[in-house]
């Protein structure tokens, strides 16, 4: 089965007098346990498409099946039901809860959304600050580490509920080169452990790279895709 | 639950000058609310109990119609023997009465043989009297402390007007219920001090002077005073009183008898409402100053954290959580300034009481005043003020429900 599958989909955004055409008849399917990258300039619409993946935002048409699911008329309560159980989210400025540690941060999904037993969460939280190598840091507050040390800690956070794909607009845009590398390389390095498909997008040439597949948006039309290796076609 | 709790108050820590600020408000509101219920309350409760213990009684028991002509003291409106039996064996049925005493009352004239004036006059049991208003004998500014037959109380400002002092010999002068009119000498045995409120300004006789002065075979009572063991039940009484004697119907089936509280009776009832009214418009300040400051804070709140909103929105938080997240925040800081209020506001009174501060009211000085608070009221206060805090948050925390996650998160 298909992780993502799109067909048609369209997205509008009326403000006014103009009607601004964000996504224009995308199709796509995407398969589980992949790292996939959307790339394309500003504007091209990357943010458009992840937040209808992501089910913060309805299309104008088409049909989008996120793990089976329609999530295309999803909103509200179900919409947050359906993020909370199915997506991760890391996003570019990081966005921790600066009132709690970083193990809190992690823990907070579990707490918060999915009631997770003590137990349990304990030692989801704690593994996976590990595999991010965040477990000496766990104690401290977002505002006393590093950005590249904050984004580790929002993609364990991301994890932690074991969603069915983890979507990271930007996640390396506030990094440094080095700093977005690596935090590109843990996110690969998680993808593989854990079985859990990353879609991000992205400007920096050099993190696109890692991506396993990559989309090329322009003007909201999906204009290339290309596997790892160099293969293109559209 | 206990999750949101901590979240809540490490956001709280997070502005710690502006909670503390919110707090100290909520907690003077507090303080001067408490104050002021002690103050107002012991004032209140000195003044009642100056008017119910001196003279008046906590109830009185009347012939039918009697209050409403009091003014005249009506001898025909008097209860006969059979009545004051009855009502005698009706008030040792209530076990909350501790005591009840009988009076006539009547008015008559007062002559110093140079001049003569008017004077309202009571014949009572002095016992009983003394029994249903303990603080009787204190109003007695000079001679012995009783009532004597054959001697007189003098209201003071009968006694001035008419230059009378103790061991003079007057004569008191009245109209019988036949018409008829009889006198009798009496000696002055003492002058009393004036009181606020009806009866504050009569004289005193024994019940058996009263008797032969208004030509009486039989004992016709005008009045019959009681005193309750608990003050707090006076209200409980009284209508256990009323369903009693308004039971009693005379032949043409109206009753017989009339029960008044000293509310009915006395005016100072009105400033003892003007007191709780003055107490409820402060508590309603109170309640404006918590409903505008937590309201404020928390506005303040929703709005510099929108983006972290949004955030916890997007990873799947409902809509619920988020709003129990800030009602639990504003619940959180109305509690704080509620417990700091209630210590220090205690703390106030309890200083208030050790520094034994005292004041005048009418001609009664030296009145120590004893601010109390009792559980009653703290626990009102406090539950008003958190739950004042509570609706506070309400706007603002669905507010923050409500956000959709890409407009928050875009915010900046
Ligand atoms: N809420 C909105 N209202 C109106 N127009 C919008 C809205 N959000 C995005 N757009 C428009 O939709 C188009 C796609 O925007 P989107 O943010 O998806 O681009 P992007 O590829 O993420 O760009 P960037 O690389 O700058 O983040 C742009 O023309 C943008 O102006
Ligand atoms: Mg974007």
């Amino acid at each position: 089965m298909s992780l993502i599958e799109a067909e048609n989909l369209s997205k509008q955004y009326i403000s006014g007098e103009i009607t601004i055409d964000a996504l224009k008849d995308l199709s796509f399917v995407i398969g589980p346990a992949s790292f996939i990258s959307f790339v394309g300039p500003s504007g091209s619409g990357k943010t458009t498409l992840l937040n209808l993946i992501g089910c913060l935002d309805t299309p104008t048409s088409g049909v989008l099946r996120v793990s089976g699911t329609d999530v295309s008329q999803l909103g509200g309560k179900s919409a947050a039901d359906f993020r909370g159980k199915n997506i991760g989210f890391i996003f570019q400025d990081f966005n921790l809860i600066p009132v709690l540690s970083v193990y809190e941060n992690v823990e907070y999904p579990l707490l918060m959304v999915q009631n997770t037993p003590a137990g349990e969460r304990q030692s989801r939280v704690l593994s996976l600050l590990d595999s991010v190598g965040m477990i000496e840091q766990k104690d401290k507050y977002p505002g006393q580490i590093s950005g590249g040390q904050k984004q580790r800690v929002a993609v364990a956070r991301a994890l932690v509920t074991r969603p069915k794909l983890v979507l990271a607009d930007e996640p390396t845009a506030n990094l440094d080169h080095k700093t977005a590398y690596m935090v590109i390389n843990i996110m690969k390095k998680m993808k593989d452990e854990s079985g859990i498909s990353f879609i991000f997008s992205t400007h920096d040439q050099k993190v696109v790279g890692e991506a396993e597949i990559i989309y090329t948006l322009e003007d909201g039309e999906l204009a290339g895709k290309s596997a790892k290796g160099g293969a293109r076609h559209v | 639950m206990f999750n949101l709790m901590r979240i809540a108050i490490r956001n709280l820590m997070r502005y710690k000058r502006r909670t503390f600020l919110t707090a100290s408000l909520i907690t003077m509101g507090v303080v001067f609310v408490l104050v002021f219920i002690a103050l107002s309350g012991s004032f209140k409760h000195m003044m009642v109990s100056q008017i119910t213990d001196s003279f008046l009684g906590h109830i009185q028991i009347h012939q039918k119609g009697y209050v409403a002509s009091i003014d005249t003291l009506p001898l025909t409106k008097s209860m006969g023997t059979q009545a004051v039996r009855k009502v005698k064996e009706a008030i040792n049925d209530v076990p909350e009465i501790e005591a009840y005493s009988m009076r006539i009352k009547f008015g008559g004239m007062f002559s110093n043989f140079v001049e003569t004036a008017n004077v309202r006059l009571n014949g009572v049991y002095p016992e009983e009297e003394i029994k249903t208003v303990p603080l009787f004998p204190e109003r007695i500014m000079e001679g012995k402390k009783g009532i004597t037959k054959g001697e007189i109380l003098v209201p003071e400002l009968l006694a001035k007007g008419m230059k009378v002092k103790i061991g003079d010999m007057i004569v008191v002068v009245a109209t019988n219920k036949d018409g008829s009119v009889n006198g009798k000498q009496f000696k002055v045995g003492g002058i009393l001090e004036s009181a606020t409120g009806p009866g504050g300004r009569d004289g005193y006789i024994h019940i058996d002077d009263a008797l032969e002065v208004l030509r009486m075979d039989e004992v016709q009572i005008s009045e019959i005073a009681l005193r309750i063991n608990n003050f707090v039940n006076l209200n409980a009484v009284h209508t256990k009183l009323n369903n009693i004697f308004l039971k009693e119907l005379n032949k043409a089936g109206k009753p017989v008898f009339e029960v008044h509280t000293w509310e009915q009776l006395s005016p100072f009832y009105n400033i003892a409402r003007m007191i709780d009214l003055m107490t409820f418009s402060i508590k309603l300040m109170l309640i404006a100053i918590v409903l505008i400051s937590i309201m404020n804070v928390m506005i303040m709140a929703v709005y510099e954290r929108v983006r972290e909103i949004g955030t916890i929105a997007a990873i799947g938080t409902l809509p619920k959580k988020i709003l129990s997240m800030f009602l639990i925040e504003g619940f959180s800081l109305g509690v704080l300034g509620a417990l700091i209020g209630n210590v220090i506001g205690i703390s106030i009174i309890y200083i208030l009481n050790i520094s034994r501060i005292t004041f005048d009211f009418g001609r009664q000085t030296g009145l120590v005043l004893e601010p109390t608070v009792n559980f009653t009221d703290i626990f009102t206060i406090s539950t008003i003020v958190i739950m004042v805090s509570v609706l506070a948050s309400l706007q603002p925390a669905f507010k923050a429900s409500r956000m959709e996650p890409i407009k928050a998160l875009r915010h900046v």
